[in-house]
C-alpha cells in the first residue's frame, strides 16, 4: 500500500514537520512571560555556572575556556537532545500513528527539527560570550555550515534508528541516555583536550565519535578548521548508519504500528 | 475512481508484556540460552482478522457490524492504511479521511486557532488551504472569541465542536467512521448533522462501523458482518441486519 511519494506530497509532509516542530517549541515556553528567552536564559545560566566552577578548577584562562565551554555545551545539548528524543519519537506519537497513515519518517524529522529550533535558541549565547571575551569570528566559521548539514544527516539516522528499536524494546531509551551521559564525560566539553596527557588524549579523542561530531561545528565557530579525520569519521558513520537504518526500516516498517 | 480491495487479507497482532518489551530480558535470555528465564516468553499473537476477501467500489456505503472484539476497529485501521495486513493484500485507491477520532491531535494548551492549523496539517491540508478556510471553520464552530483561548478552557462540547469543524472540511473519496458523530447542543447538532450528511453524500466510498440497526439501515447499501475476525455475512442491509440483530 506504499505508493511512491510524489513531489507535492513531499512538500506537504515537510510543511507538516515544520508545523509540528514549531508547535512543540511553542509548547515549551507557553505560559511564561519571557517566552522564547526562557530557553536561552536557562542555557546561559548553566554555562556561566559551569564556566565559573570548572574554569577555576582547571585554572584555564577564561577567554579561552568560556567560548569553548559555551560552544561545547550548546552543541552537546543539541546532539543528545536529538538522539534522546528521537528514541521516543514513535512512542510519543502513538495516537497519531494508530489513526492517521502519515509516513513514519515525519515523526522522526519532527523531533530533529524541534531540536534544531532549540539549538537556534541556544546558539545566540555564543556570539555574546565571544564578544564579552573579546574574541572575533573569522570567515572559517562558515565551515560550520557544511558541518551542520553533515551532523544533522548523522543525527537523523540515529534518531530514526533508535525510534524503531526503542518502539520494540521499551527499556532501550534509558540505556541510550546512560551511554550519552558517559559520552559527556569522555568528550571534551567541560574539559579542554590540551589538559589531557598526550597518549591518553589520542585514545580518548580519536576513537570518540562524539568528539568528531562536536569538532565539525565547534572548531570552525571558535576559529579553526576541523581536522580531515573528523569529516571522514562523521561522513562514514552517516553513510553506514543510513544504510543500516534503511535496511532495518524496510524490514520492519509494517510492524511498527503493531508494536505501539 | 475510488477502490478498496482485500485479497485474503489477515492481521495478526503481537501482544507484548513488560518482559518481551525489554531488551535486557531479551539479552539475558540469549546469553543463558533461555535456561534462566522463568517467564513465559510473552509472545502472544492475536489473530484479529483472517482471510478477508472483498472489494468496495464507488457508491458503496458499507456498514460494519459485529460484537465487541470481532475486528471492526482493526479492519478500520487496515482500511485507513495504519495497519498493513500481515497476510494477503489490501489495495486502496483514492484519498482517504477518517472521522474515527476527531479530537486526535488537539492540544489543550494551544488556542483553538492554533489547533485548527495543527489538526489541519495532520489531516493533510497545507497552510494556505487552512488559511483559505479558516474563517469558515471558525464560523462553523460557533466559538466566537473563544477561538483565541487555550482549548483547556473549553467545555467538552466546545472542544468537540472545534474538532468536528476542522475534521469535516476535507472532502475525501473514502470516508471511515466509527459510529455516527453526534456533536453539541440542539442547535449545533442539526447543523453538524447536515454537514455530515453532505460529506457522506459526496464521498465515493463510506465505511462505517456501528452497533445501531437504524443507522445501518438508513445509511448503508451493503453490510459486512464480522465474527472472530472473519466475514460471517456480506450482503444487503435488510438481509444481514435481520440475521445479526434477529
Amino acid at each position: 500500500m506504499v505508493l511512491p511519494i510524489k513531489l507535492n506530497k513531499l512538500f506537504h509532509l515537510l510543511g507538516l514537520i515544520v508545523t509540528l516542530g514549531w508547535h512543540d517549541i511553542r509548547g515549551r515556553y507557553r505560559r511564561s512571560v519571557i517566552g522564547p528567552f526562557w530557553l536561552t536564559i536557562s542555557m546561559g545560566v548553566i554555562i556561566a555556572c559551569i564556566g565559573l566552577v570548572f574554569g577555576g578548577i582547571f585554572n584555564t584562562p577564561m577567554d579561552e575556556y568560556l567560548p569553548f565551554l559555551a560552544a561545547g555545551i550548546i552543541l552537546w545539548t543539541f546532539v543528545t537532545g536529538a538522539i534522546n528524543e528521537g528514541c521516543t519519537s514513535f512512542v510519543s506519537a502513538e495516537g497519531v500513528i494508530k489513526q492517521l497513515p502519515i509516513p513514519l519518517f515525519v515523526h522522526v524529522l519532527r523531533v530533529v527539527w524541534r531540536n534544531i529550533l532549540m539549538l537556534a535558541h541556544h546558539i545566540v549565547i555564543l556570539p555574546l560570550v565571544l564578544l564579552v571575551m573579546g574574541k572575533s569570528v573569522s570567515l572559517i566559521a562558515l565551515l560550520a555550515i557544511p558541518g551542520f548539514v553533515l551532523v544533522v544527516l548523522c543525527l537523523s539516522w540515529l534518531a530514526f534508528f533508535f525510534a524503531i528499536v526503542c518502539t520494540r524494546y521499551r527499556d532501550l531509551p534509558q540505556i541510550v541516555a546512560s551511554v550519552l551521559q558517559v559520552g559527556f564525560y569522555f568528550t571534551p566539553i567541560i574539559w579542554m583536550p590540551a589538559l589531557l596527557p598526550e597518549r591518553l588524549g589520542a585514545a580518548i579523542l580519536d576513537w570518540n565519535p562524539f568528539y568528531h561530531v562536536l569538532e565539525l561545528l565547534r572548531a570552525p565557530l571558535l576559529g579553526s578548521a576541523p581536522g580531515i579525520t573528523s569529516w571522514l569519521v562523521v561522513g562514514a558513520i552517516t553513510i553506514l548508519g543510513w544504510g543500516l537504518t534503511l535496511l532495518l526500516f524496510a524490514h520492519v516498517k509494517h510492524r511498527i504500528a503493531y508494536w505501539l | 475512481m475510488a477502490l478498496i480491495q482485500f485479497i485474503q487479507a489477515g492481521v495478526e497482532i503481537p501482544i507484548f508484556n513488560a518482559y518481551s518489551r525489554s531488551l535486557k530480558s531479551k539479552l539475558i535470555h540469549i546469553a543463558t540460552a533461555g535456561k534462566l528465564s522463568a517467564h513465559a516468553s510473552g509472545h502472544v499473537i492475536v489473530r484479529a482478522l483472517h482471510g478477508l476477501d472483498f472489494s468496495f467500489a464507488d457508491g458503496d456505503r458499507v456498514g460494519l457490524i459485529g460484537h465487541n472484539g470481532a475486528g471492526k476497529s482493526t479492519l478500520l485501521r487496515v482500511l485507513s492504511g495504519v495497519y498493513a495486513p500481515t497476510q494477503g493484500q489490501a489495495v486502496r485507491q483514492g484519498s482517504l479521511s477518517s472521522l474515527i477520532d476527531v479530537s486526535l491531535g488537539i492540544d489543550l494548551e494551544s488556542t483553538g486557532r492554533e489547533n485548527i492549523y495543527l489538526r489541519g496539517a495532520l489531516l493533510g491540508l497545507s497552510k494556505n488551504e487552512i488559511n483559505a478556510r479558516l474563517d469558515e471553520i471558525i464560523a462553523f464552530s460557533e466559538l466566537g472569541d473563544f477561538i483565541d483561548m487555550p482549548v483547556r478552557t473549553y467545555s467538552s462540547g466546545m472542544n468537540l465542536r472545534l474538532a468536528f469543524s476542522v475534521s469535516t472540511v476535507i472532502q475525501p473519496e473514502i470516508l471511515l467512521m466509527d459510529e455516527w458523530l453526534s456533536v453539541g447542543d440542539e442547535g449545533f447538532k442539526h447543523k453538524a448533522e447536515a454537514r455530515l450528511a453532505e460529506l457522506v453524500e459526496s464521498t465515493k466510498i463510506l465505511v462505517i462501523a456501528s452497533h445501531s440497526r437504524d443507522l445501518i439501515l438508513k445509511t448503508c447499501n451493503r453490510v459486512l458482518w464480522l465474527e472472530h475476525g472473519m466475514i460471517k455475512m456480506d450482503g444487503a442491509p435488510d438481509e444481514v441486519c435481520a440475521a445479526y440483530f434477529g
